[in-house]
């Protein structure tokens, strides 16, 4: 079975290959790219007019299978992520049951298998039960297939227990995520504290509640020569704090989202449920700063998070909803208008952002890159196009986003994985 | 242009008042026991009035009382928005007194009937009499007044305007005019 | 005056001057209403009121009670507890459900800010918020506003001190915006810990001394202070928190002499305030009280006009 792309205008994390070449796949890899390639019997895939990028990875959602799979589930997951140009994801442990033993995230690779739309790898939990007591069994995880492990939802709070995953993800290679927060200085907030919170009422969780994970942190992997990749950063203070310790060396990396540089606080005056998040939407200025980090790599790569809530869960007073919104859908969107036609990152850094880094953060040789040899994961962008967002068109099985509405740019078309097309709008 | 004529001046409404003061006492056969409450706005005004002139007659000075009858009207849930309500100011005990209840024109009725109303939950007066400055008919309701300044024909299109310098800012007078119907 | 248009009572900070005197002006008429023997008028026949009470009151639920019954209208009381919705039951399904029986108002509490807002966007009937989480309670600002100009005899200019833990406090944010809007100069006043972040850009000036706050005030606002927030730790001690911002007759050895102290109860006898100032000259919570009936009668009379238009006959 062999797929044959016209017309491709390449972009990869270097560079637009100005002049528009043909995409030769067999057997799942990029075998060659050049002019004017034939094969018989080969599927045609004419990109005329697109941007053919490579399969986009997503090392931040939440699949709530098993446990909340009137949320979501791998499969329902994997056509939204599909829908939105990822090839490759990465789901968080915080199910029912956590994430935290082999045979779970062997129940899970082996339903995404089934399910065969996408690349989807599991994140273990750090702790067991993610209760911040005791490590989980990290080389049997990594056995398993996990690349990465992370307590997403919460932080590792107990820093001698964080310093030994350290340890041991050196030890193994996995990568550990960090979700910042210190639960005693966020105690209950619903929203940033600020102004805002002042006025609505709601209860603001202070920034230093993530800034003092990341500092801690940072001094635990200068300390021990580890590696740490830090989850949906939010704030300023975070993003100098994580460029201090690139500056020294440190072995950090970053994510953020796109709710975290397009919305503000300010969205919480609707008590819309669905602007309630964790880390909560913060500022202009952390807008701002959020924007800066990704132009000058402060932020290596562009997550989602995507939380799935149902309306039932979300139709609920502020306090009592649960925080998340989907994200998988309307990530390319966001980022190409926000970021792209914003004038802080080009489209190869968007490549960046969204394929390179996060292959190269987790270890995936393969992917993230349009080259011969490599995996023929694909997505094919018309970058022009303007959509609005719409719940009937969301597949997500949870409908909570916050962006129902807007007008986005970047309209995903086609996306290829393993030399397949899994999706064609 | 709505078609507007004068049908009361200044001098006429004043004859008028101190005609009814005249009824008032000579039915009532002096002022013992007699008090008088007007309903706001103009009717407030007309009894204060009245008051005076029984002093003139009769050097007495009787209690006057201003009722607010917005809470009592029967057409409340028919109404865009809320009027306005404003105090009643009745500082007397209505209890077994004979009550002259004031106002400037008697229509329908049932500004009337709203007012018997409210009276009735301030105490039980010996009797209520109605002294009105105009009657222009059309009752909807079986209310008579005891006392009338002028009684005017009117048809239905007719508004019927009673001026008072204390809430008007110009020279007494009543006037009829065509109301202008909704196209 | 200008004619109120609103349908809802959610929060003082969209209510224009005009219209907070308004409130002000009826509940003067109001007032009267409660002075007379018959207690009772007819002005709201036929309407049904529902309390719908998310939050555990007893205050204002029958002040808001009282104020309709005297307005004739019929009234139910519905008190739910926050546990019996988590059974899948959300708390626009209950404001519906009680809405279906053609209720025409609900007062709504609740201990999450935002949920009258929310129910008002989602139900037909009209809502008064009576109390969200830390963010409004409209009627006791207009009360307090009233008393206020009942007793000193205007709000503009007057130096109105907001005392206590303004962090928690939405009886402090509806105030604010009341006595802004009328043209009061507002201090809040309390400890660090329960002072929200970023409240002067309410417009109001922030203090952590009592005394000097006393000095120049006309009216000191006292909240009250929850007990049960204690196990948060926001205070070293309810005992030092008295003695630092309680109010006591030493306290006000400097204060003016037509000084108002208000609170909106329930009081901490002893911690707010002391006792001696509670049943003093300066007091006027029970007044509060009076006045918190005759506001309540008229925003529930306000707000029960209805859409339809027809002629005013006389």
């Amino acid at each position: 079975m062999s797929l044959l792309i016209k017309n491709a205008v390449i972009i990869n994390a270097d560079k637009i290959y100005k002049k528009a070449q043909d995409i030769l796949i067999e057997k799942g890899k990029i075998v060659t790219i050049g002019d004017s390639l034939k094969k018989d019997g080969a599927k045609v895939v004419d990109a005329k007019n697109n941007y053919v990028l490579p399969g986009l990875i997503d090392i931040h959602v939440h699949l709530r299978e098993p446990g909340r799979e009137d949320k979501e589930t791998i499969e329902t997951g994997s056509k939204a992520a599909v829908k939105g140009g990822f090839t490759t994801i990465m789901c968080m442990p915080n199910t029912k049951p956590v994430l935290d033993n082999c045979m779970v995230i062997e129940a899970v690779i082996k339903e995404a298998k089934r399910v065969g739309l996408l690349n989807v790898i599991p994140i273990g939990s750090i702790t067991k039960g993610q209760k911040d007591e005791d490590l989980v069994d990290m080389f049997e995880l990594k056995e398993a297939g996990c690349l990465a492990l992370s307590d997403d939802g919460k932080s590792v709070v107990n820093s001698q227990l964080m310093k030994m995953a350290m340890q041991y993800s050196k030890m193994t290679g996995l990568l550990l995520i960090e979700h910042c927060e210190d639960p005693l200085i966020s105690s209950g907030g619903v929203m940033n504290e600020g102004e805002t919170s002042t006025l609505l009422g709601l209860k603001g969780d202070p920034g230093i509640s993530e800034t003092i994970i990341v500092a801690r942190d940072i001094e635990l992997a200068n300390y021990l020569d580890a590696r740490i990749h830090f989850a949906h950063m939010s704030l300023r203070r975070s993003v100098e704090l994580i460029r201090f310790a690139k500056s020294q060396g440190i072995k950090v990396t970053a994510e953020a989202c796109p709710h975290h540089f397009t919305l503000t606080d300010e969205e919480v005056k609707s008590f819309n449920t669905n602007t309630k998040v964790n880390p909560p939407l913060r500022t202009k200025d952390d807008i701002a700063a959020i924007k800066e980090a990704l132009k000058d790599g402060t932020i290596d790569c562009i997550v989602t998070d995507h939380a799935p809530h149902t309306q039932e869960d979300k139709e609920v007073d502020f306090d009592h909803a649960p925080f998340g919104m989907i994200g998988l859908e309307t990530s390319v969107g966001l980022t190409v208008a926000e970021l792209v036609d914003g004038g802080v990152l080009s489209w190869p850094q968007m490549v960046e952002k969204m394929a390179f880094m996060p292959a190269k953060i987790i270890g995936l040789e393969n992917k993230g890159e349009i080259k011969e040899g490599l995996d023929a994961d694909l997505t094919i962008i018309n970058p022009n196009e303007e959509w609005i967002v719409t719940e009937e068109d969301t597949v997500s099985k949870s409908k909570n986003s916050p962006f129902f509405g807007r007008k986005l740019k970047g309209r995903v078309k086609v996306t290829i994985y393993g030399g397949k097309v899994v999706y064609e709008e | 242009m709505p078609n507007s004529s004068k049908i009361m001046d200044k001098e006429s409404i004043a004859r008028a008042l101190m005609r009814i003061a005249h009824e008032v006492l000579e039915k009532n056969k002096g002022v013992e026991h007699l008090c008088i409450v007007g309903i706001r706005t103009r009717g407030a005004l007309l009894a204060e009035r009245i008051k005076e002139c029984i002093k003139n007659i009769e050097g007495v000075e009787i209690p006057v009382g201003i009722l607010d009858i917005t809470l009592y009207r029967d057409d409340l849930t028919l109404i865009a928005t809320q009027p306005v309500v404003h105090e009643t100011l009745i500082n007397f005990d209505i209890t077994d007194k004979k009550i002259i209840l004031v106002d400037d024109v008697l229509f329908t009725g049932r500004t009337i009937r709203a007012a018997l109303n409210a009276l009735n939950d301030f105490g039980r007066p010996a009797n209520i009499q109605l002294a009105v400055l105009i009657d222009r008919g059309h009752r909807e309701l079986p209310i008579r007044a005891d006392y009338v300044g002028k009684n005017i024909p009117t048809s239905l299109d007719q508004n019927v305007k009673v001026i008072l310098k204390e809430s008007d800012n110009q020279t007494d007078e009543v006037v009829i005019k065509q109301r202008i119907i909704n196209e | 005056m200008s004619e109120w248009t609103r349908h809802d009572l959610l929060d003082l900070k969209e209510l224009s001057k005009e219209e907070i005197e308004m409130v002000l002006q009826t509940a003067k008429s109001f007032k009267e209403v409660s002075a007379r023997d018959v207690k009772k008028v007819p002005a709201l026949r036929g309407k049904t009121v529902a309390m719908l009470f998310f939050e555990p009151s007893t205050r204002t639920r029958v002040s808001f009670e009282l104020a309709a019954k005297r307005l004739s209208a019929d009234t139910i009381s519905i008190a739910i507890s926050n546990s019996s919705l988590n059974k899948g039951e959300t708390i626009i399904d209950t404001a519906k459900n009680i809405e279906a029986m053609n209720v025409d108002l609900l007062v709504v509490r609740h201990s999450c800010a935002g949920v009258p807002h929310i129910l008002a966007e989602n139900v037909g009937s009209s809502i008064i918020n009576a109390g969200d989480g830390c963010r409004s309670h409209p009627t006791q600002a207009l009360l307090d506003l009233f008393t206020i100009k009942e007793k000193l005899g205007k709000i503009e200019g007057l130096n109105v001190a907001i005392i206590g833990d303004i962090l928690h406090s939405r009886v402090a944010r509806s105030n604010i915006w009341g006595l802004k809007k009328l043209g009061a100069n507002v201090t809040v006043c309390g400890p660090s810990t329960l002072m929200p972040v970023g409240i002067e850009r309410m417009g109001v000036n922030v203090s952590y001394n009592v005394n000097d706050v006393i000095k120049t005030a006309d009216v000191l606002m006292l909240l009250r202070l929850q007990m049960e927030r204690q196990k948060d730790k926001f205070l070293p001690s309810i005992r030092e928190y008295a003695k630092s911002f309680g109010i006591n007759s030493s306290k006000l050895k400097d204060a003016k002499k037509d000084l108002v102290i208000m609170h909106p109860g329930p009081t901490n006898r002893g911690v707010e305030l002391s006792a001696e100032i509670a049943d003093g000259k300066y007091s006027v919570i029970l007044d509060q009280v009076t006045n918190g009936l005759a506001i309540r009668m008229a925003v529930l009379y306000l707000l029960l006009g209805t859409k339809e238009q027809a002629p005013v006959s006389g």
